[in-house]
């Protein structure tokens, strides 16, 4: 309790000397027994997609048995439908949905932060413009637009990064905006612009580190969707392409033999599951810690 | 003449909806415009043959400009005209006609469960806050809503199909002479899938509303007037804790038109979300045209409704708008 004196009742704005809101907020986030659950698993699965290639037993294309063969000694989670080892797959498969998934986040925050940004600055005609803009895109399904996308240019993996970070993007930009319209008419702002700040300057020197808390619980947010939305398309047929060692891939691919060898559809299913939840988690434990912060009161 | 109240605040979210579905018909029509080259030999791919591609491209309307086509297209669209299916080779309408009915009453089902089932979820939440229950459905409903459909709709099939329990269908193929609702043993995954994927949100929202209303006035006053706990939850508390959830409400049966298109796919389902999909894989591009447009305007219709019946339900809104 002895910090929570110190934190401004306001949405705490960038004193020079206190400790940055960032920082304060990741403080305060790790308190919450839910982020360390969340980091947990998802440190586990980054973990399992990153190294999990160095101890693979087998190629992820070699065949080691019939198709659809139960575990056994030298292959512990079976075989696929094409008689290929479903463990090794497996821990090649988090690589590509990892990613593909970090790529579309990265692209929609960027384009969200800076549409954002610039209809709140902006204010009158162009937030108005922009925010049409969004409503639009907002007006589909993600998975629609990605599915027309690939139904018009086929199924190219550039294309499914730049869709889902795309349609990312809105929503971003709306919790940009809205944070960050009120923090524009203060005077800290008129007085960067009277001495003449250059406009770059003032929105990602000024006004972005404002907006920083609400924007990294959004992350977390559109992390979690990106990371099902990719390996939805995958699954569907229309991500990651065979041959390769995908979880979503894997999962439309060992589907038919469900009955006779569950491993290779529940492996990267429970995979995927705790990927999603971990993210989620974390980002629920940020949403906290920040509504927290803003109350001015303690620490739940 | 310049319309005030709630009539013109109708009036002026419905030009609104109209302009952003003109928009969106604008962006489904420019997307298949981007296809690299000559469209009818990437519809056509390997087997394209100058008689075939040039019958193609009369159908598909490619040899006037963009804008004529665009013109034509948004006629027929509106005369209920959607165009032929490459792959069927007959009307769209005709293609996706009975399947409008299965996926409508799949998302009815999941509506009319997941409804009154998120209100009680959130107002027993409410009322017991930050007890060890009240913990655990917020972890475990936050899990729920974190993983994909088609996640859930496989860990559904594995834990009660397949695998660990043999109870249910996993598949729920329905007899195209048939109706959905002379199959419901069918219908049980596919509506369980989609009730988990729009619960925990409706809930969530409904339990930060109640918390609002049970720290009012008038319900303080009623619990002094020495009425029942339960009356004052139930009677006095929910009708209440809604009205600022019917929003999210909309916005989730919404999201239902999209999550229909993974759990359609998991279970074989003769509906318009696996109809999108076999579109897609096809390059049939009328099929797909139609059916976003179709989705789309269902979103843009529900949120629209919600606008309105939020106005309609919150008095100080109400009375704002005069």
């Amino acid at each position: 309790m002895s910090e929570a004196a110190a934190v401004p009742a306001t949405p705490a704005l960038v004193p020079a000397s206190q400790p940055r809101p960032v920082v304060l907020l990741l403080h305060r986030s790790w308190r919450q027994a839910r982020t360390k659950v969340g980091v947990g698993m998802v440190l586990l699965l980054v973990g399992i997609a990153v190294l999990g290639p160095f101890f693979a037993p087998h190629s992820p294309s070699a065949f080691v048995g019939a198709p659809f063969s139960g575990p056994m000694r030298h292959a512990w989670l079976g075989t696929d439908n094409l008689g290929r080892d479903v463990f090794s797959r497996f821990l090649w498969g988090g690589r590509s949905v990892l990613g593909l998934a970090l790529a579309a986040t990265a692209i929609g925050l960027v384009l969200g932060v800076t549409i954002g940004l610039f209809a709140a600055y902006s204010q009158a005609m162009g937030d108005d413009i922009l925010m049409r803009a969004m409503d639009v895109i907002l007006a589909f399904p993600s998975i629609v637009l990605a599915l027309v996308a690939v139904a018009t240019v086929g199924p190219q993996l550039w294309l499914l990064v730049l869709v889902v970070g795309i349609t990312t993007a809105p929503r971003v930009s709306r919790v940009t905006r809205g944070s960050s319209v009120e923090i524009v008419n203060r005077d800290f702002i008129a007085a960067a612009e009277a001495i003449g700040e250059p406009r770059r300057k003032i929105l990602l020197g000024e006004i972005l580190p404002n907006v920083a808390s609400p924007l990294l619980v959004e992350a977390s947010l559109r992390l979690t969707y990106s990371v099902g939305l990719i390996a939805a398309l995958s699954f569907l047929g229309f991500g990651v392409q065979p041959p390769a060692a995908d979880w979503g891939l894997m999962i439309n691919e060992n589907r038919q033999g469900l009955t006779v060898q569950p491993w290779g559809v529940v492996a990267p299913v429970l995979a995927i599951a705790l990927l999603t939840i971990g993210t989620s988690l974390i980002g629920d434990g940020v949403a906290r810690a920040s509504a927290g912060i803003e109350r001015g009161g303690g620490d739940e | 003449m310049v319309l005030h109240g709630i009539p013109g605040f109708i009036v002026r979210r419905l030009l609104l909806g109209l302009l952003t579905l003109f928009l969106v018909s604008i962006v489904v029509f420019a997307a298949t415009q981007a296809l690299p080259g000559d469209p009818a030999r990437a519809i056509l791919g390997r087997e394209a043959t100058p008689d075939s591609l040039r019958a193609l491209r009369a159908q598909l309307n490619l040899n006037h400009s963009a804008i004529v086509q665009y013109g034509d297209w948004l006629k027929g669209l509106l005369t209920g005209n959607l165009g032929t299916s490459l792959a069927a080779r007959q009307p769209v309408s005709q293609v996706i006609g009975r399947r409008i009915v299965n996926s409508g009453f799949l998302m009815l089902l999941a509506a009319v469960i997941s409804i009154p089932l998120a209100i009680v979820i959130g107002a027993v939440t409410a009322r017991r806050r930050d007890s060890k229950f009240d913990h655990g459905m917020s972890v475990g409903l936050l899990g729920l809503a974190a993983m994909p459909e088609f996640v859930v709709a496989i860990l559904l099939v594995v834990l009660l199909g397949t695998t660990v329990f043999q109870v249910l269908p996993p598949v729920s193929l329905i007899p195209p002479t048939d109706w959905p609702w002379q199959h419901m043993k069918e219908m049980v995954l596919p509506t369980l899938t989609l009730v988990i994927a729009v619960t925990p949100y409706i809930s969530r929202i409904m339990r930060a509303s109640m918390v609002e209303v049970l720290e009012s006035e008038y319900v303080e006053m009623a619990r002094l007037k020495g009425m029942s706990e339960h009356k004052v939850l139930w009677r006095h508390s929910v009708p209440n804790g809604i009205a600022p959830t019917i929003q999210v409400i909309a916005l989730n049966l919404a999201y239902l038109a999209g999550g229909i298109v993974v759990v359609e796919f998991v279970f074989g389902y003769p509906g318009i979300g696996a109809a999108f999909v076999d579109a897609v894989s096809n390059h049939d591009i009328p099929v797909v045209q139609a059916l976003a447009i179709l989705i789309a305007a269902l979103y843009v219709l529900l949120n629209l409704t919600a606008d309105v019946v939020t106005i309609l339900v919150s008095p100080r809104l109400r009375t704002s708008l005069k």
